[in-house]
C-alpha cells in the first residue's frame, strides 16, 4: 500500500506499464511539463510532446495502437474532445466491429474533466455521457485515488480504446495548475476523500464494475467521480433525518454495471442519479432506462447540469450538483 | 474615438516635408499610444483582481500584445467583424468596449459584459460584433464566417482573426486558411507569434513557419515586429484596404513578447523563477525519475532533461522581460511627457472603471 495522490496514483500505473512495456508510449500537449517525470525517465522517444494538432496527434494515437503499439494520449482538457472527435468517434470506435473482432484498437485518451473552479463552459464539461454513447469506446471517471490507478492499470491492459477522465477537483496539480495559480486567496469545494488515499499498487479495478460507496435502504443514489463525494455528504445530512441511502459508485460510464444498479434500486424502489454532464440525451436517462428495461419501476429524479456551465462562481456552484440540491431531491422521492 | 474614417489607410511612416503630414502622423502616434497605455492599465488591473482571488479560472493576459491590438484595429470601422482568441481584452478595450461591463463580466457580477455567463476566456460583444474562445485556433474559422457575413450584408465590410503561433498547427485553422483563399473572403489573419504553445516551444513542435504557410495558401502575408504599433498599423492597414476593395485575404505574422506567461501563476514560469520555493516538487520529482532503476537509455534521459533545463531558462528570460515591451518601445517614439499624460489618464480611467464595477459586487 502506497498513499498517494489523485494524479500520481494515476501516473504510478502508467510508470509501471512503461516501464513492462515498451510499446507504452505518452503523447499530447505539453507532456514534457506536466508529465516531466515520465519524460525524465523514459525519454522523449517514449513520452512525446504534441504541437496544439488534437485531430493529428489523437488520429496519429489511433493510427499508432492500430500498428502495434498502446499509445496513452493525453487531451489536456476533455472539452477539447471537439477538435478530435473524428478520431473516435469514426476510427477508434469502429476498427474493431469492421474487422468482425480481429484489429484491435489498445489506446488509452487521458484527459481532464469536471468543473468547481470558475473556469467557464467550454473548459470545465464532463462530456463522459456523449463519449459513452460511442460503442466501440469504454470509458471511465474514477472518484478516488485508489480507482484512479487501479482502472489506469486496466486501462493498459484492455485491448480496445479507453476514454480515462481524471476530474480536476481530485487532481491536486491540476487545480493548482489550472484554478489555483500559485494563489492562497482562492478557495474551491475539494472533497479530501477524493484527492489523497491509500493505493494497492498494481492492483487492477475491472472496467465495467460499480462500487457501493455506503449501504443503505431507503433510496439508491447513483453517481460517479467528484458526485460520489457529494452523494455521501447528502447521505449523511439525510441520514439525520431517517432517509437511508445507498451510494452507488459507477465508476465506468462505458460498460455500465447494469447489473449493480438494478439489484440496489430493486431493494431501495428508488433512483436517484448525480450527474455532473448535461442532463438531457445522458447518463441520467440511459440509467432510467436501465432499471426500466429489468422489469422495476422505481421513483426517480436526478440532479445533472441542465445547461452551459456559468462562469461566475456562484452561478456554477448552483449549476454543478451540490449537497443542498441532492437532500432536496433524496426528499421529494422519499415523500 | 476608435474609429478612423472609412477605408482611410493610416499615414504611417511617410514624413515628408509638409508640416500638416508630420502632425497628422504624430496624433496617430499619440492615439495608438493611447489605447496601449489603456490596455496595459486594464490587464494591470485585472491582474490585480486575480491575485486578489476575485476573478476566478485561467487568466490569460495579452500583455506584449498591445501594438498589435491598438495597430490592427486602428484599421477597423463599425461593421466590421473580429473573432478573438483567449487573451482578447487589449483588442477589446482598443474597440472601445466598456472598461466597466468587462471588470463585472470579470467579477462574475450579474452587471456583466454577458451577466456573469461568460467570464474572460470567452467575452463577448454583439455590439462590436466581437468575439473570443477559449479553444485555439477557432478565431479563425469564426473570422472567416464573419468576413462572409460581412461581404454579404455590409460591403465593404472586413473581419480580422487574432491567434497565437500555438493555433498555427490547429487544423481548422489551417483549413480556414485554405477557405479564406479559395472564396477570396475579405479577413486579415493576425498571427501573434510569441513563440509558446502553452508550456512548448512553438519551434519544438512546428515544420515550417507560418508567413510561408500563409503563403502556400496563396495569401499575401507580412512579417512584422508586433512590439512596433506603427509598423503594425501600416502593415494591417494596408492588408485590411485589400479586404475592403474585394481584394481577398492577408495574413500577418506579428512577433510578440510573452510578458506574464502562458497564464497568471505559470506553473512553469513560477518553477523557473524560483527553484527553489515554487520548482521544488518538480525538479525533486524528476531526479528521482531520472535515477529510476528501469526506463530509457542515458542518452534518452540526458535529453529530456537537458529539454526540461532549457525550457525553464526560457521561461526565466521572459518573466516580465521589458526589453521587448511594445509600450517602451512607443514611449519613446511619442516622447516621455505625452507618454506619462496617456499613461496617467489611462490610470485614471481604469481606476474609475475598477471602482464603478467593484460597486456592484
Amino acid at each position: 500500500m502506497a498513499r498517494l495522490e489523485f494524479g500520481a496514483a494515476i501516473d504510478h500505473a502508467i510508470a509501471e506499464a512503461m516501464a513492462r512495456d515498451p510499446r507504452v508510449i505518452v503523447l499530447g500537449e505539453d507532456v514534457h511539463t506536466l508529465r516531466a517525470p515520465l519524460y525524465s525517465r523514459f525519454g522523449p522517444r517514449r513520452v512525446l510532446a504534441a504541437p496544439i494538432s488534437e485531430g493529428a496527434f489523437m488520429g496519429a494515437a489511433v493510427g499508432a495502437a492500430m500498428g502495434g503499439l498502446r499509445p496513452i494520449a493525453e487531451l489536456m482538457l476533455v472539452d477539447f474532445l471537439g477538435s478530435c472527435l473524428d478520431s473516435l468517434l469514426n476510427q477508434a470506435a469502429k476498427v474493431e466491429d469492421f474487422t468482425a473482432g480481429e484489429w484491435k484498437v489498445p489506446l488509452v485518451v487521458r484527459a481532464t474533466c469536471g468543473g468547481g473552479y470558475g473556469d467557464g463552459g467550454q473548459h470545465e464539461q464532463a462530456l463522459w455521457g456523449l463519449l459513452a454513447g460511442i460503442p466501440g469506446l469504454s470509458v471511465v471517471v474514477p472518484s478516488t485515488p485508489s480507482d484512479a490507478h487501479g482502472l489506469m492499470a486496466a486501462a493498459l491492459r484492455h485491448d480496445g480504446p479507453v476514454v480515462f477522465l481524471e476530474h480536476k477537483l481530485l487532481s491536486r496539480s491540476w487545480l493548482e495548475f489550472l484554478g489555483r495559480g500559485g494563489r492562497d486567496t482562492v478557495t474551491f469545494d475539494v472533497p479530501p476523500g477524493g484527492v489523497e488515499g491509500e493505493v494497492e499498487v498494481g492492483q487492477e479495478v475491472p472496467l465495467g464494475s460499480a462500487a457501493v460507496r455506503r449501504h443503505g435502504s431507503g433510496l439508491t443514489i447513483v453517481s460517479l467521480a467528484v458526485g460520489v463525494h457529494r452523494a455521501l455528504a447528502a447521505a449523511e445530512a439525510l441520514a439525520l433525518e431517517g432517509i437511508d441511502c445507498e451510494v452507488l459508485d459507477l465508476r465506468s460510464v462505458r460498460p455500465l454495471d447494469r447489473a449493480s444498479v438494478v439489484a440496489s434500486v430493486g431493494r431501495t424502489g428508488r433512483l436517484l442519479v448525480v450527474d455532473e454532464d448535461y442532463r438531457e440525451f445522458g447518463l441520467s436517462g440511459e440509467l432510467a432506462a436501465a432499471v426500466l428495461e429489468s422489469g422495476l419501476s422505481p421513483r426517480y429524479a436526478r440532479v445533472c447540469l441542465d445547461g452551459t456551465i456559468p462562469y461566475a462562481r456562484h452561478l456554477e456552484d448552483d449549476a454543478l450538483p451540490n449537497v443542498g440540491r441532492i437532500v432536496a431531491a433524496a426528499r421529494s422521492l422519499s415523500g | 474615438m476608435r474609429r478612423r474614417r472609412a477605408g482611410a489607410p493610416l499615414r504611417v511612416g511617410c514624413i515628408d516635408a509638409f508640416g500638416w503630414r508630420y502632425a497628422d502622423r504624430r496624433m496617430d502616434h499619440l492615439d495608438l499610444f493611447r489605447q496601449m497605455a489603456r490596455a496595459r492599465a486594464f490587464e494591470d488591473a485585472v491582474a490585480a483582481l486575480w491575485r486578489q482571488g476575485r476573478i476566478a479560472g485561467e487568466m490569460h493576459l495579452g500583455t506584449g500584445e498591445e501594438a498589435v491590438a491598438a495597430g490592427v484595429v486602428a484599421g477597423l470601422r463599425r461593421g466590421d467583424g473580429v473573432a478573438l482568441d483567449h487573451r482578447p481584452t487589449p483588442v477589446l478595450t482598443a474597440l472601445g468596449v466598456d472598461l466597466v461591463l468587462m471588470l463585472a463580466e470579470m467579477l462574475g457580477l450579474e452587471a456583466g459584459l454577458t451577466r456573469g455567463r461568460a467570464g474572460h476566456m470567452h467575452l463577448m460583444s454583439k455590439a462590436h460584433l466581437a468575439a473570443s474562445s477559449g479553444i485555439v485556433g477557432s478565431s479563425a474559422p469564426l473570422g472567416a464566417g464573419f468576413a462572409l457575413a460581412g461581404r454579404t450584408l455590409r460591403p465593404g465590410a472586413v473581419a480580422v482573426a487574432f491567434f497565437g503561433d500555438g493555433a498555427m498547427n490547429q487544423g481548422m485553422l489551417l483549413e480556414t486558411l485554405n477557405l479564406a483563399s479559395a472564396w477570396q473572403l475579405p479577413i486579415l489573419f493576425v498571427c501573434k507569434d510569441n513563440g509558446w504553445a502553452i508550456t512548448t516551444r512553438t519551434d519544438a513542435v512546428s515544420g515550417g513557419d507560418p508567413v510561408t504557410r500563409a503563403k502556400a495558401f496563396g495569401l499575401p502575408a507580412a512579417d512584422v515586429d508586433g512590439v512596433d504599433v506603427w509598423a503594425v498599423a501600416s502593415a494591417a492597414a494596408e492588408a485590411i484596404d485589400r479586404a475592403r476593395r474585394g481584394r481577398g485575404p492577408s495574413f500577418l505574422r506579428a512577433r510578440v513578447p510573452r510578458l506574464d506567461g502562458h497564464f497568471l501563476g505559470d506553473a512553469l514560469v513560477r518553477a523557473a523563477r524560483s527553484p527553489a520555493e515554487d520548482g521544488r516538487q518538480l525538479l525533486g520529482d524528476v531526479t528521482s525519475a531520472v535515477l529510476s532503476r528501469t526506463g530509457g537509455g542515458l542518452g534518452d534521459r540526458a535529453r529530456s532533461v537537458v529539454r526540461l533545463l532549457d525550457l525553464m531558462r526560457r521561461a526565466r528570460r521572459e518573466d516580465r522581460d521589458t526589453r521587448r515591451d511594445p509600450l517602451e518601445r512607443a514611449r519613446s517614439s511619442v516622447g516621455e511627457g505625452p507618454a506619462a499624460r496617456l499613461e496617467e489618464e489611462a490610470l485614471a480611467d481604469v481606476g474609475r472603471a475598477v471602482e464603478l464595477a467593484g460597486r456592484g459586487a
